[in-house]
C-alpha cells in the first residue's frame, strides 16, 4: 500500500488579499509530494479549524500580513484544542514582529518562518516532523 | 542612403571582431560573474549594445521632445526644471487622530501631497463593529467608518491648497463623497480640491484581492465616477489605474506594463460605452507603478508606458484633447523587495528604486521605510524614507536636464522592446474579448503567479542573489517598530457607537432606502453617496445597502 501522503491545509486568516507567498508555499509542498488544501482568502479562525479537522490534515499553515495574528492566531489555537484537534502542527508565517514570535510560540504554534525562509527549510521542516 | 548601409555593415563587422576576439576570450579567461546576465524579470541581456540596436531608429518618431506627442520624454516641456515631483508619503494608522497628527508632522517637514492609507476593513467596506474587523482595527492603516471620522482626519489640514490620494478600491466612490463632503464643511469647493482615489477594480481581481461586488457592477460605479467627476469634481483624478500591485504579487515589469495599460483600455470602453466623451474623462485618469530593483528595466517601463498610452489614446480611441494623451503617474518603490534581514540594507534599495522613477519622469513618488517588513513605519523611519527622495531632488544633480538617459543604446532598445511586449499581451487579450474576460479565465492571475513562482525558485537556487538573504548573511540586533495597541480599537468602536446613537436615523435610513432604489434603477449613484454620507451613514451601511443589490464576488481558488 502507498505511504498517505502528508496532508497540508494552508489558511489566511484575517481580511488582507496578499496571497502571493501563500500560493507559492502551496506549490512548493505540492511539488515535494504532500497534499494541499488552499483556504482562499479570508477565512475566520472557525473556518480554518473546521476545515483543518475535515480534511483531516497533519499540518496547517497561517499565513498574514495584517496585523492580525495577535487577535487570531490565539483563537485558532483554543478552537483546535476545543475540538481535540491540538495534535496537528500549526505554522505561520508572514509579517510578524519578532516580539510577537515569541508570543505566538508559547500560545502552542510550532514554528514560524518569516519572510526570506526558504521552501526548502519548510517542507524539510514539515517532513522531520510528521513523519516522526 | 547606401553610406549609411556601408557603415552598418562595417559596425557589424567590427562588433562581431570584437566580440569574438576581445570580448569571448577575456571572458573565458577571467571566468564570467555569471552564467547568463538578466534583469530581475528574467530578462536576458546582452554584454553591450551599440548603434546597431538602434537600427531605424526616428528620433522625432520614437521620443519627440518633451511635452510633445508621443511623450516617451516626458509629459510636460520643462519637466523638474519648473516643479519637482510630488513627494507624497503614504501614511495611515491607528485613529483618525493618530494620522492627522502624522499628517501634520510629515507636512512641516517638507511633504508635499498627502496620501491616506486606510486600515483594512474600510478598504474591505466593513466598520469597525464587524466581527470580520477583529483584530484588524488600524492596524495597516488609519480607522475610518464615517464622516466624523473623516473630519478629525484632515482637520487643520486646507482642503483647497494640500492635494490627497486616497488608497481606496471597492468602496472609493463612498470614501470620496465623504472627502468632498469634509471639504464642503471647511468651505471649500468641489470645484477646487483636487487629489486621486485609487478606484482600480481590474487590478483587485488580478493581484491584490481587495474586492465586494461582482466585476459588472463594479465597473459601473467606477464608471459612475468617471461621470459625476467630470461634471462636479473637475480637478480630481477619479482613478489611478494600478501596476504597483501587479507587480509586488510577482509580475515581471513587462507584464506589469502591459496589465495595467490593458486595464487602462477596458475602463475607457466602459466609459464609452456609457456615453461619455473620452476627451470629458481621459485627463483624470492616472496610473500608479512600482518601481523595482533593476534599474535600466524600469526607467524603460515608465518611458515606454508614456508612449503606449499616448498612442492608445489618440490612435484606439480618437482622443482629440492633448491632455487626454498624457499618461501622468505616481510611483511607489517596491515592498516585496525590501528585505527583514539587515534592514538598514532596506535604505539602498529604495534609494536606487526612487532614483529610476525619477529618472523615468513619474509625478509623484512615495519612497518604502526600512522597516516595513515588520510593521507600518516609525517616524524615523518614515523621515529617513522622505529625506532619500529630499537628496535625490537636491543634491543629485539628477533633475538638471529631463529625461537624462534618452539616447543611452540600452534603455531606448529596452523602452523598444517593452512596447513590443506590451502590444503582443494586448493582442492577446483583445483575442480574449478584452480585460474582464481575460480574468474570467484567469490570465492575468496565472501569467504574474507562474512569474512568481519562477523567480522565487531562482532565488532559492541563487541564480540570483539577494544581499543579507541568500548571501553575506549575518546576525542583527531587531529594529524599533511602530506598534498599534488593542486601545486604538475601543476608542474606535466607542466613537462609532457614540456616531450611531447621536446621528438622525431616520435621516440615515431614507438616505440608504434612496440609495438602494437608484442602484436598481442604475442611475448615477454619487448624489446618493454623497446624500448618505452627510447624514452619517457608516461606510459599511451604505456598502451592505449595495451588496443587497449587486451581490458579493467569489473568487475561484487556485494556486
Amino acid at each position: 500500500m502507498a505511504e498517505r501522503k502528508i496532508r497540508v491545509l494552508i489558511a489566511k486568516p484575517g481580511l488582507d488579499g496578499h496571497d502571493r507567498g501563500a500560493k507559492i508555499i502551496c506549490r512548493s509542498l505540492r511539488d515535494a509530494g504532500m497534499e494541499v488544501i488552499y483556504t482562499g482568502l479570508r477565512r475566520t479562525p472557525d473556518e480554518i479549524v473546521n476545515a483543518a479537522i475535515q480534511e483531516d490534515v497533519d499540518v496547517i499553515g497561517l499565513s498574514i500580513l495584517s496585523g492580525a495574528h495577535n487577535v487570531l492566531f490565539p483563537k485558532i489555537m483554543t478552537l483546535l484544542k476545543e475540538k481535540g484537534a491540538e495534535d496537528m502542527f500549526v505554522l505561520a508565517g508572514g509579517i510578524i514582529p519578532d516580539k510577537d514570535v515569541i508570543k505566538m510560540k508559547k500560545i502552542g504554534i510550532a514554528e514560524i518562518f518569516l519572510p526570506g525562509s526558504s521552501t526548502k527549510e519548510i517542507v524539510e521542516w514539515i517532513e522531520n516532523h510528521v513523519k516522526k | 542612403m547606401k553610406k549609411n548601409e556601408k557603415s552598418k555593415k562595417d559596425l557589424e563587422r567590427l562588433y562581431q571582431n570584437w566580440k569574438s576576439e576581445k570580448y569571448s576570450p577575456a571572458l573565458k579567461k577571467l571566468s564570467p560573474e555569471k552564467k547568463e546576465f538578466t534583469t530581475v524579470s528574467g530578462k536576458t541581456i546582452k554584454e553591450l549594445y551599440t548603434p546597431l540596436d538602434l537600427d531605424g531608429f526616428n528620433y522625432l518618431r520614437e521620443s519627440g521632445f518633451p511635452g510633445e506627442y508621443p511623450f516617451t520624454r516626458g509629459i510636460h516641456p520643462t519637466m523638474y526644471r519648473s516643479q519637482l515631483w510630488t513627494m507624497r508619503q503614504f501614511s495611515g494608522f491607528g485613529t483618525a487622530e493618530d494620522t492627522n497628527q502624522r499628517y501634520k508632522y510629515l507636512l512641516s517637514q517638507g511633504q508635499t501631497g498627502l496620501s491616506v492609507a486606510f486600515h483594512l476593513p474600510t478598504l474591505m467596506g466593513v466598520d469597525s463593529d464587524n466581527s470580520l474587523a477583529l483584530g484588524e482595527i488600524g492596524k495597516c492603516g488609519v480607522a475610518v467608518d464615517s464622516l466624523a471620522d473623516m473630519e478629525i482626519l484632515f482637520n487643520g489640514i486646507p482642503l483647497d491648497k494640500i492635494t490627497t490620494s486616497m488608497t481606496i478600491n471597492p468602496p472609493a466612490a463612498v470614501l470620496w463623497a465623504m472627502y468632498i463632503a469634509v471639504a464642503e464643511k471647511q468651505g471649500v469647493s468641489p470645484k477646487v480640491i483636487s487629489g486621486t482615489i485609487q478606484n482600480d477594480i481590474l487590478k483587485e481581481y488580478i493581484a491584490q484581492k481587495t474586492f465586494i461586488f461582482p466585476p459588472r457592477h463594479s465597473m459601473k460605479l467606477i464608471v459612475d465616477t468617471f461621470e459625476f467627476g467630470a461634471r462636479e469634481v473637475p480637478r480630481w483624478n477619479t482613478i489611478s489605474i494600478s501596476g504597483y500591485h501587479i507587480r509586488e504579487a510577482g509580475s515581471t515589469a513587462l507584464q506589469e506594463l502591459a496589465f495595467t495599460l490593458r486595464d487602462g483600455i477596458e475602463y475607457v470602453e466602459w466609459a464609452l460605452r456609457r456615453g461619455l466623451d473620452v476627451d470629458d474623462f481621459a485627463p483624470r485618469l492616472s496610473f500608479f507603478f512600482n518601481a523595482h530593483n533593476d534599474f535600466f528595466e524600469e526607467v524603460a517601463k515608465f518611458r515606454a508606458a508614456r508612449k503606449i498610452w499616448a498612442g492608445v489614446m489618440r490612435e484606439r480611441f480618437k482622443a482629440k484633447n492633448p491632455r487626454s494623451w498624457w499618461l501622468r503617474f505616481h510611483t511607489q518603490t517596491s515592498g516585496v523587495s525590501l528585505m527583514a534581514q539587515q534592514p538598514y540594507n532596506n535604505v539602498i534599495r529604495v534609494a536606487m528604486q526612487a532614483l529610476a522613477a525619477v529618472l523615468g519622469g513619474t509625478q509623484s513618488l512615495h519612497t518604502n521605510s526600512l522597516d516595513e517588513t515588520y510593521a507600518l513605519p516609525s517616524e524615523e523611519a518614515a523621515t529617513l524614507a522622505l529625506r532619500t527622495q529630499q537628496v535625490i531632488a537636491h543634491e543629485s544633480g539628477v533633475i538638471n536636464t529631463i529625461d537624462p538617459l534618452a539616447g543611452s543604446y540600452l534603455v531606448e532598445k529596452l523602452t523598444e522592446e517593452m512596447i513590443q511586449g506590451a502590444k503582443k499581451y494586448f493582442k492577446r487579450i483583445d483575442d480574449m474579448g478584452g480585460m474582464l474576460k481575460a480574468i474570467e479565465l484567469g490570465f492575468p492571475q496565472k501569467e504574474i503567479s507562474d512569474s512568481a513562482y519562477e523567480y522565487h525558485k531562482a532565488i532559492e537556487k541563487k541564480e540570483k542573489i539577494i544581499v543579507g538573504v541568500n548571501a553575506f548573511q549575518m546576525e542583527h540586533e531587531p529594529i524599533p517598530v511602530l506598534h498599534i495597541d488593542e486601545s486604538v480599537a475601543r476608542q474606535q468602536l466607542a466613537r462609532l457607537k457614540e456616531i450611531k446613537r447621536t446621528r438622525n436615523n431616520s435621516q440615515v435610513k431614507e438616505g440608504l432606502r434612496d440609495l438602494k432604489k437608484a442602484a436598481e434603477d442604475d442611475v448615477n449613484l454619487m448624489p446618493y453617496i454623497l446624500k448618505c454620507v452627510k447624514t452619517y451613514a457608516t461606510l459599511g451601511e451604505i456598502i451592505d445597502s449595495l451588496k443587497e443589490i449587486y451581490g458579493e464576488y467569489q473568487e475561484p481558488i487556485t494556486y
